[in-house]
C-alpha cells in the first residue's frame, strides 16, 4: 500500500489521475473501518487532510458551497440558518468524535443508502462539484448522483471538491429512526424542505431503497394540494387527509429490504410516519413565520 | 513509512509504520502508550478517543500518515494538559509529557487511596472520587472526551454531558457514576478548587 499525501488540490487531482484506483481518505470514518477489518486493501490511500480548501465553505446568494471535508460539527455550529435540514442531519451522525472528522464529501463518496446527509441534500436541492485533472470541473445534480448501492456518478479520475446546497427559503426538517440517539446507522431517515419561493416541497428518503431517493409522486401530490387549497397564501393547517395521502405516497416511494436493522414493512411504515410528522413540523413553522411577517406589515 | 508528530506536547517519531495503520496502533504498539484502548476498531465505542489538534477523535479511524506534523494528546498526557490549561499555557517551554513518563504513567495505588500522591487532572480525580471506574476499559476515552467538554463548556448541563459522552460506551453500564464524576469536575472547576 502507498500513502499519497498531496499538499494541494491540484496535486490531489494529479495523483488521482495517475492512480485511478487510489482510495481518497478524509475523515477516515468509513475507509479506516474497512481497512481495520481487512475488508479492503487499496493499492493507494490518497490523504486529503492537508488540503485546507476542502474544509472551507462560502455562503453565496443562492447556495452554500460546502467543502467536501467540512466536518459535521462545523455544519451544525455554523450553517444552521442557511442549511437547517443538513444541520439537523449532521447532528444525528454517530457521535461527537465522528462528527469532528466526517464530512459530506465522504457521505457522497461512500454513497451508502444509509448516509445521514443524503435525505437533507435531496430535500434542499444540491449539486455535487467534482473535478478531474483531465476534464476540469463539473456539477452533478444530486438527483443524478446516486447510481446504485454504494455507487455514485464519479469517474475513476474524479474527486469530490464541494457540494453546492441551495440556501433554505423555508422551513426544513429531518427525522431518523434508530434504536438510540447516538451511534446509530439509520433504520430509515426522512428529510423535508418547504420551498415557499417556488411553492414546492422536496423530500429525501434514506435507508429505504437501494439509493437515497426522493418521493417524487408525493411531492407532486402535495404541491398540487397546497396550490389548490391556497395553503401557501391562507396559511391554514394542512388538512389531515392531505397529510395522510402525502405520507402514504412517501411510503409507496420506498423500495426497502429486510435486514438486521429493520424489516421492509417497518421501514415503509416508519417513512410514512416521519413524512407526516416532518410535514406538520415544517408547515407549523411556515405558518408561524407567515404570521410574524404579516404582523410586521 | 516514518511518521513525525507531537504526542502530549513532545515531538515523536514512529518508524516502520504500515500505510494502512491507525493512529491507535501507532500509539499503542509503536510508541508504547497503551492508555488509549482498542475495542471496536470502527468508531462505535470511543475507547480510543484522543485529541487531534485539540479535537476529540477516534484514533482507530485516523490513518497514521494523516497525523504527520500534527498534535495528539492521549490520556497519558491529560494531567499535564489540564495543568497547562489551568496555568494559562506553557510558561517555561518545557511542558508536555515525555514518552518515558507517559509510558510509566499510572494512578498509583489499587485501593481506596488510588490517585493519592499522583498528579491527576481534575477529571481523573473526579472519576476516582465519584466511583466512576468499574472495569476501566472505557475510562481513558471518557476522560479525554469529558476533559475536552469541560474546556469548551465550563458549566455543562446534563444534556451537554450526555451529548459530549454519547460516543463513549461503558459496557459495565456505570453511566450514572460517570455523570456524577463529570458534574463533580465541573463544580470543582467553577469553584476554582
Amino acid at each position: 500500500m502507498d500513502f499519497l499525501r498531496p499538499a494541494s488540490w491540484g496535486e490531489a487531482l494529479a495523483a488521482k489521475a495517475a492512480h485511478p484506483t487510489a482510495v481518497p481518505i478524509a475523515g477516515g470514518t468509513d475507509v479506516m473501518v474497512e481497512i481495520n477489518f481487512d475488508h479492503r486493501r487499496p493499492e493507494y490511500l490518497l490523504d486529503l487532510n492537508r488540503i485546507g480548501d476542502l474544509r472551507e465553505w462560502e455562503v453565496g446568494e443562492e447556495s452554500v458551497r460546502l467543502g467536501a471535508s467540512v466536518p459535521y460539527t462545523q455544519i451544525m455550529e455554523n450553517l444552521r440558518a442557511e442549511l437547517p435540514g443538513l444541520a439537523l442531519a449532521s447532528h444525528t451522525v454517530a457521535s461527537p468524535q465522528i462528527r469532528n472528522r466526517g464530512g459530506v464529501g465522504g457521505n457522497l463518496g461512500t454513497a451508502s443508502p444509509a448516509g445521514d446527509a443524503h435525505p437533507a441534500l435531496l430535500a434542499a436541492g444540491a449539486e455535487v462539484e467534482v473535478e478531474s485533472a483531465a476534464r476540469g470541473t463539473r456539477l452533478i445534480p444530486i438527483d443524478d448522483f446516486y447510481t446504485g448501492v454504494k455507487r455514485n456518478a464519479l469517474q475513476p479520475d474524479e474527486l469530490i471538491r464541494a457540494v453546492h446546497v441551495a440556501k433554505a427559503d423555508g422551513p426544513q426538517q429531518y427525522s431518523k429512526v434508530g434504536t438510540r440517539n447516538a451511534m446509530v446507522i439509520a433504520v430509515c431517515a426522512f428529510g423535508l424542505a418547504l420551498h415557499p419561493a417556488t411553492r414546492t416541497v422536496r423530500t429525501g428518503i434514506g435507508s429505504a431503497a437501494p439509493t437515497p431517493i426522493r418521493a417524487k409522486a408525493a411531492e407532486e401530490f402535495l404541491d398540487a394540494a397546497l396550490d389548490e387549497g391556497g395553503f401557501w397564501d391562507n396559511g391554514k393547517i394542512i388538512t389531515p387527509s392531505v397529510a395522510k395521502q402525502f405520507a402514504e405516497l412517501c411510503s409507496a416511494a420506498c423500495n426497502p429490504i429486510d435486514d438486521v436493522r429493520g424489516t421492509a414493512s417497518y421501514r415503509r411504515h416508519a417513512v410514512g410516519v416521519m413524512a407526516r410528522r416532518t410535514l406538520t413540523w415544517t408547515w407549523e413553522s411556515y405558518r408561524g413565520t407567515r404570521r410574524t411577517s404579516e404582523g410586521a406589515a | 513509512m516514518r511518521v513525525n508528530f507531537t504526542v502530549n506536547g513532545r515531538p515523536q517519531e514512529a518508524d516502520d509504520v504500515w500505510e494502512g495503520e491507525s493512529l491507535l496502533y501507532v500509539l499503542r504498539e509503536r510508541l508504547g502508550l497503551p492508555g488509549s484502548k482498542n475495542a471496536c476498531e470502527q468508531g462505535e465505542c470511543g475507547s480510543c478517543t484522543v485529541r487531534l489538534d485539540g479535537v476529540p477523535v477516534c484514533s482507530c479511524l485516523v490513518a497514521a500518515g494523516q497525523v504527520e506534523g500534527r498534535e495528539v494528546v492521549t490520556v497519558e498526557g491529560l494531567a499535564d494538559h489540564a495543568k497547562q490549561r489551568a496555568e494559562g499555557g506553557c510558561a517555561n517551554g518545557a511542558c508536555g509529557t515525555s514518552l518515558d513518563e507517559a509510558k510509566a504513567w499510572q494512578a498509583k495505588g489499587t485501593d481506596s487511596q488510588t490517585g493519592e500522591g499522583t498528579e491527576l487532572s481534575p477529571i481523573q480525580q473526579a472519576f476516582i472520587d465519584a466511583g466512576a471506574v468499574q472495569c476501566g476499559f472505557c475510562t481513558p476515552g471518557l476522560l479525554v472526551a469529558a476533559d475536552e467538554m469541560l474546556e469548551r463548556t465550563p458549566n455543562p448541563t446534563d444534556a451537554d454531558i450526555r451529548e459530549a459522552l454519547s460516543g463513549n460506551l461503558c459496557r459495565c453500564t456505570g453511566y450514572e457514576k460517570i455523570m456524577d464524576a463529570v458534574r463533580l469536575a465541573a463544580a470543582r472547576q467553577s469553584e476554582g478548587v
